[in-house]
């Protein structure tokens, strides 16, 4: 496994070696756990101007650019507010359908297209990959902080949507980027496993669609998880993003109840994903340059 | 001074024959695992090979060291491998110093963003920081000749400006070592002159530097010391007039079955320039009268061949072709050997195409390696967009006309 280390161990071999300069040992991969967040934080302006890359082009190449980022969720909203909330009238907790749905649909955008792209990013970069060396780690994680922009216009927009219907941010709106962090850290769960699988397989990116829809069914966007039966409440826990979004439309309304049996298992949850992620992509990240 | 600052033994790369091409399916792997979960683990190993074999070398402090071999040699893995694009398979290396690699011109450049943006992009995946580049930013722009088009994005240039401007970012990387592969390929003569000077600079600034090249005549001028690695392996090492001297000798009279094996009943085996003005068999340096060689050999007697020749640009457009008919060929080694009045190309790479009909039958249809590099002085129009294919002079007058009423 390739390190820097700037304090070379007394085994090395090269006599004589110019003083205060990085050593480098390249050796075939072994299997050893390591999770190399440190190589990852020598490389954070890399990771800035990916990032600032990924948002720049966005912006670019569609004319209605940032009108986009709004125009989805609110069309997707009202379509679920007619459908679900007048319709098939679901509760949604005391407040408006279409604030409770609004609340849901902004972290959710935010996840699924994380998700995807995270799921493309080796792939998409497989020249610079199999031109260039920097931690391959930090291609994933780029692509969970760009869509956070597109994030924090929604987000603009559904506080005004929420101020419309008349409802005042209670105090524990200070708790929202605890859960938009969730968020982010369960998209690493589940990208880092899947844009090395996706490099390594090329049938994965057909899977992707489905996850995606699966997991929609499987979250709160348009039900309230009060929904499902108490004694089952920490099992739906075990989708992290059932955390997420209760946690985050509690925190913005500051009504219904705080997620708590089904916040630890999902903070529990996402701590395993992303620890298992990091060790699978690490592991991987050795073929993926012979392979994509 | 001269302590070593890479040190490597008994590098080796394995690949998987086709695993560079596609990757697999999770779902035959899936149903492998099911159904022999027991075994899907023990790697019943598919066909590999060995791109690079047992490489051991010490590259000391400010050297520029050469590195040859003919396509598939393994010089690409070898300086993948020391810049940890990819892990050997067995074998270890180390290295004292920041390593940057050119393994293309333009990594990371997106077509979208404007040059000073690309400049930043790439500027950061090759490793420098944001002060490095802000610092050289003007320099950058200045080598590049780009001043007024820097705001431009970079799918409105040329494909020589953005050339210029990727060598440009490039050559501003200062890393201890510098691992080059054959990026001067591209670009008009004199820029190419441009960025060999810059590289001889890094290399006396003291910095390490590892080139692979085709171009021979660049390696002389640039390295002290050469490697030759011959399908995968280390052939020889030693000062670069030596060595150089023997590989073209060995490119010359090896057995020409090396060069592209020999199945059915004929094969073209390779092609090289001819004639007088050439200084390389590849590289075509004017704009005057040009040969060019295509050795065929033929293993059974043919009796009406159709044989069509190409040549393409890197767009792959046909620039010139030509055909024969009825030819008659018995078994045996042939030339083919055209000659042409000009061939007054644009500088850049170009490649010949050479196929051969027997009866209506593909007998064989080559695109030719290596490619051509025509590295002429351009004399049209001095933006590349503007000057289209041919390199040709041209004399403009302007006179009063009277038009017969």
């Amino acid at each position: 496994m390739a390190s820097a280390t700037s304090n070379p161990s007394a085994t090395s071999t090269l006599a004589n070696r110019p003083p205060g300069l990085l050593t480098l040992r390249i050796e075939p991969p072994n299997t050893l756990f390591e999770l190399r967040l440190k190589e990852l934080w020598t490389y954070r302006e890399l990771l800035f101007f990916l990032v600032w890359r990924d948002v720049k082009i966005r912006y670019k190449q569609t004319v209605i650019g940032v009108s986009w980022v709004i125009v989805q969720p609110l069309l997707t909203m009202l379509v679920a507010t007619l459908f679900f909330g007048k319709l098939a009238k679901l509760p949604s907790q005391g407040l408006p359908y279409s604030v409770f749905c609004f609340a849901a649909l902004v972290p959710w955008t935010y996840f699924s297209t994380a998700l995807v792209a995270a799921t493309n990013v080796m792939v998409e970069n497989q020249r610079v990959i199999t031109k260039v060396y920097f931690p391959r780690l930090v291609l994933p994680v780029s692509a969970a902080l760009s869509g956070l922009v597109d994030f924090a216009i929604g987000f603009v927009v559904l506080l005004i949507f929420t101020f419309a219907h008349g409802i005042r941010p209670a105090w524990t709106l200070v708790l929202l980027p605890l859960f938009l962090l969730l968020a982010v850290f369960t998209v690493l769960g589940v990208g880092l496993w899947l844009s090395a699988l996706n490099a390594l397989y090329r049938d994965v990116k057909y899977l992707i669609p489905f996850i995606v829809q699966f997991w929609t069914l499987a979250s709160p966007v348009y039900y309230s998880s009060s929904m499902v039966p108490e004694r089952y409440r920490w099992l739906y826990g075990l989708n992290p993003m059932a955390g997420v979004i209760d946690g985050f439309r509690w925190a913005l309304t500051g009504t219904g109840h705080p997620p708590t049996a089904s916040l630890f298992a999902s903070v529990g949850i996402v701590i395993v994903a992303v620890l298992g992620g990091l060790f699978f992509f690490n592991r991987m990240e050795g073929s993926i340059a012979d392979r994509v | 001074m001269s302590t070593a600052v890479i040190h490597a033994e008994g590098l080796s790369k394995r690949y998987q024959r086709g695993a560079l091409a596609s990757s697999g399916l999770l779902r035959d792997t899936l149903a492998r695992m099911l159904r022999a979960p027991w075994t899907a683990f023990q790697r019943n190993k598919p066909e590999t090979f060995w791109a690079l074999k047992d490489i051991s070398l010490d590259v000391r402090e400010g050297e520029v060291l050469g590195l040859i071999g003919r396509n598939g040699s393994g010089k690409t893995t070898l300086l993948k491998i020391l810049s940890r694009i990819t892990r050997p398979t067995e074998g270890w290396a180390e290295i004292h110093g920041r390593v940057g690699s050119l393994l293309e011109v333009g990594t990371g450049f997106h077509p979208e963003l404007t040059g000073r943006e690309n400049t930043f992009l790439s500027g950061a995946i090759l490793g420098m920081s944001k002060q490095e580049i802000i610092r050289k930013f003007d320099e950058i722009v200045s080598f590049a000749e780009l001043e007024k088009f820097i705001d431009t994005p970079v799918k409105h240039y040329s494909s020589g400006m953005y050339v210029r401007l990727a060598f440009a970012v490039a050559a501003h990387l200062e890393p201890e070592i510098l691992l080059v592969d054959e990026v001067l390929a591209v670009g008009d003569i004199r820029f190419q002159k441009k960025c060999l000077g810059k590289m001889g600079d890094v290399a006396r600034a003291g910095r390490t530097v590892i080139l692979v090249s085709h171009q021979l005549n660049q390696i002389r001028r640039l390295c002290n010391r050469t490697i030759w690695l011959d399908g995968g392996a280390l052939r020889q090492a030693g000062p670069t007039a030596e060595l150089v001297s023997a590989y073209e000798e060995d490119m010359t009279t090896s057995s020409v079955e090396d060069i592209r094996p020999v199945d059915g009943p004929a094969q073209f085996l390779r092609w090289k320039l001819v004639g007088e003005n050439r200084t390389s068999d590849h590289i075509l340096p004017s704009d005057g009268e040009m040969s060019v060689s295509f050795l065929l050999r033929v293993n059974t007697q043919l009796h009406s061949v159709h044989h069509g020749i190409g040549l393409y640009d890197q767009h792959r457009h046909l620039l010139w072709g030509n055909a024969l008919d009825g030819v008659t060929l018995e078994p045996g080694l042939h030339e083919f050997c055209y000659t042409l009045p000009m061939l007054p190309l644009r500088p850049g790479v170009y490649s010949w195409r050479v196929a051969l009909y027997d009866a209506g039958v593909r007998i064989d249809d080559w695109e030719c390696v290596p490619q051509m590099h025509v590295v002429t002085v351009p004399i049209t129009h001095y933006r590349d967009e503007s000057a289209g294919f041919l390199n040709i002079p041209s004399k403009l007058e302007i006179v009063p006309a009277t038009v017969a009423k």
